[in-house]
């Protein structure tokens, strides 16, 4: 067991809120996502289907979360994802925002450049998954 | 049985088999297509190789008719939608002047949730993943100069099936043709949507009320229209393994069947008119034995377990898609390949309309050009590799047995579970084990354990693990989906509703809801009312909203 994968503030785990945002309900990728961060000793706390931006940012404050991905299958990124990071925001909130699933390549730097942490796409091996979120909380602390 | 007839027919010993002379003059008796049934070298071909049971007899293991392919190709059957109901329908059209021989419908996320696309859940989702429906009005526009009488037409929505369907049988019926003549299929197949798809309203006894109804109807009006396609597509994308994907089908079908027994109906009248829909995946042979051990269950338990004595009744007619989720975003233009043998596996398991995906659909919804180049994939298949002439060309072969029975024993261990579940009923145990997490649980596990033999290198998948080189042509021509979509389709709601008349829609809602109360009323008359008076989708759904209440699942990793 590595320690790695804990917030280098407090040595604490890291936590992170996993949802699918919107009516989107292709749960395969983040089921999966939400298993490989638990195997590398995070807290994964998988909020479910149909939630929205404020259930998001409620779960995450309850939560304490060190960071949130979001799964997005649905081609509804470019709209979904910047409402994210304005909701985070609005509530205050500085932790990085990661997306994962059907993003083309063009649109990341779009999702980028409005505030997304980073962008994982299919086929993305489960270190580089552990290592986005790992890069994202240590930049953001 | 004495002999087993394994050689063709000029074989010199007399056939003294009955089902092979049953077969024989089944075969006689069919119309078949005009083309040479020979090699390309002009070898001759016969009809069938192997042993009895033949095709098109009982349990239908080798296809279901006596001639396979050579009475009639499957229907390909290409799924579309996209953008406004105008884009689709010109996507509709070209697909049939391109020789595409039956209509498949996609919607989008909000209509597939029965949102209209004002509401604030459709944001960025409008047109997206298919076609936006709000009204009777965009329905008209989809299907605009195609003669319903004459195309057969799928429509792949659940939660909401019952409406779309009503407003269906409205827009034909302002064209003239009668609800009788229309053929064509709705998924309308809830139980899989707990398990996988997840598009759900109503929580599954509202939902199974509500198809219940809906088979009712189809079996009394509309006699060309299969009401239910049990779908197995979707448990497999999640991540089922291929044994789980046919089990868990074929259990929600004895599921629908139970429900339709109680509600008095005649296995033999409805039990004709329900489909199957199934996916074809990168395992050559175990899909090959996947969807021959489908047609030996279902008719198995058709007849054995529910009393059918109707033939049709028994068979398990399905469509196929390929595998969506084989596809890779890397090296795109190699799943044209990855389509191919898979449409080639679903002709050898005999399936009765086929939809090859776009190459580009791990990244997007298809563009014209990777919807074309599938249709021809298929095609290539059904005219170039002579699969079609030998009808399930791969019977009797050891592996290709073993393969299918080994489907059938995990099958049958799975329903031996469920039916535990539901003290000998298949109905309740897949009630229950939509309930405890069970089928979720097992499809998240089968996906894990794939996902962590990708990732240990233990399997390769060509472009992503291994043979990556070559990346760096990746195409970025895709099919976007703009903003102008979802402003035209507001526009478009906010005058429809302008136009109606209000104390009409009010009053067909006020009906829908009073209709859900009353389990003896069949809700079907009520909706095509209230979809006539261009009552919104979302109205409808919340007029049953209130009585059958909604569906929340369990957050379960």
């Amino acid at each position: 067991m590595s320690n790695q994968h804990t917030d280098t503030d407090t040595g604490a785990k890291v936590r992170i809120v996993l949802a699918k945002l919107g009516l989107d309900g292709h749960d395969r990728g983040i089921k999966i996502v939400a298993r490989i961060l638990r195997d590398a000793g995070m807290e994964v706390i998988y909020l479910g289907l149909r939630q929205t931006t404020d259930s998001i940012v409620a779960a995450a404050e309850e939560e304490d979360a060190d960071a949130i991905g979001l799964s997005m299958h649905n081609a509804g990124h470019l709209t979904l994802a910047p409402a994210m990071i304005e909701a985070l925001r609005t509530a205050d909130m500085d932790i990085p925002l990661i997306v994962g699933g059907i993003v083309p390549d063009m649109d990341v730097e779009t999702l980028t450049d409005a505030g997304v942490a980073a962008v994982l796409g299919p086929g993305a091996p489960a270190e580089e998954v552990v290592a986005a979120v790992t890069q994202a909380v240590a930049n953001s602390s | 049985m004495e002999t087993m007839v394994t050689g063709p027919a000029h074989d010199d010993s007399p056939s003294t088999n009955e089902a092979r002379d049953q077969w024989q003059a089944a075969y006689d008796s069919s119309r078949l297509r005009d083309v040479p049934f020979e090699t390309m070298s002009g070898v001759p071909l016969e009809p069938v190789h192997g042993a009895e049971p033949y095709p098109g007899q009982y349990p239908y293991t080798r296809g279901l008719f006596p001639a396979g392919y050579r009475s009639r190709l499957w229907t390909m059957r290409m799924f579309a939608g996209f953008g406004t109901a105008e884009d689709t329908n010109a996507r509709f059209k070209e697909l049939l002047r391109n020789g595409g021989t039956g209509l498949s419908t996609a919607f989008d996320m909000p209509t597939l949730m029965g949102r209209d696309s004002d509401s604030s859940w459709a944001l960025g989702e409008v047109g997206h993943c298919g076609v936006a429906i709000d009204t009777v009005s965009d329905m008209r526009d989809l299907f605009a100069g195609i003669d319903l009488a004459k195309v057969s037409t799928s429509m792949t929505i659940n939660g909401p099936a019952a409406i779309l369907m009503a407003m269906y049988v409205a827009v034909a019926e302002e064209t003239g043709v009668a609800r009788a003549d229309l053929a064509g299929t709705i998924q309308n197949d809830i139980l899989k949507e707990y398990q996988a798809q997840k598009e759900y309203i109503y929580p599954p006894r509202p939902s199974m009320r509500i198809i219940t109804d809906m088979v009712k109807f189809t079996t009394a009006e509309m006699p060309r229209w299969h009401p239910i396609s049990i779908s197995g597509y979707h448990i497999r994308e999640a991540g089922s393994t291929a044994a789980q994907e046919l089990a868990f089908t074929l259990a929600n079908g004895f599921a629908y069947v139970e429900a339709a027994l109680a509600a008095g109906e005649n296995i033999d009248e409805f039990g004709r008119r329900l489909s199957f829909f199934f996916n074809s995946h990168s395992d050559f042979f175990e899909e090959i034995g996947k969807f021959r051990a489908a047609r030996r269950i279902w008719a198995r338990w058709m007849k054995e377990r529910y009393g059918a004595t109707d033939e049709r009744a028994m068979m398990c007619r399905f469509h196929t898609q390929t595998a969506g989720v084989s596809l890779t975003a890397q090296q795109p233009e190699i799943n044209i390949a990855r389509v191919a043998t898979q449409a080639l596996a679903a002709a050898m398991g005999g399936t009765q309309s086929l939809h090859t995906d776009g190459f580009d659909e791990a990244m997007a919804l298809p563009t014209e050009k990777a919807a074309r180049i599938a249709l021809r994939t298929q095609q290539i298949v059904a005219h170039e590799t002579g699969v079609a002439a030998v009808a399930d060309p791969l019977g009797g072969a050891p592996f290709v047995e073993w393969m299918t029975d080994e489907m059938e024993r995990q099958a049958e261990e799975i329903f031996e579970h469920l039916e535990d579940l539901g003290n000998g009923s298949m109905l309740e145990g897949v009630y229950e084990a939509v309930e405890n997490g069970y089928f979720v649980g097992e499809i998240a596990d089968s996906a894990y354990r794939f996902e962590r033999e990708v990732n240990a290198g233990r399997r390769i998948i060509v472009g992503v693990n291994a043979f990556a080189e070559g990346a760096e042509d990746d195409v970025q021509n895709l099919l976007r989906i703009g903003h102008e979509t979802e402003d035209y389709q507001l526009k478009r709601l906010i005058t429809v509703k302008q136009d109606r008349n209000d104390e009409r829609v009010a009053a067909a809602l006020a009906r829908v809801t009073a209709d859900a109360e009353d389990s003896n009323t069949n809700l079907m008359p009520g909706l095509i009312e209230a979809v006539t008076a261009s009552a919104t989708e979302e109205e409808i759904v919340m007029a049953m909203e209130s009585v059958f209440g909604t569906y929340v699942e369990r957050a379960i990793v």
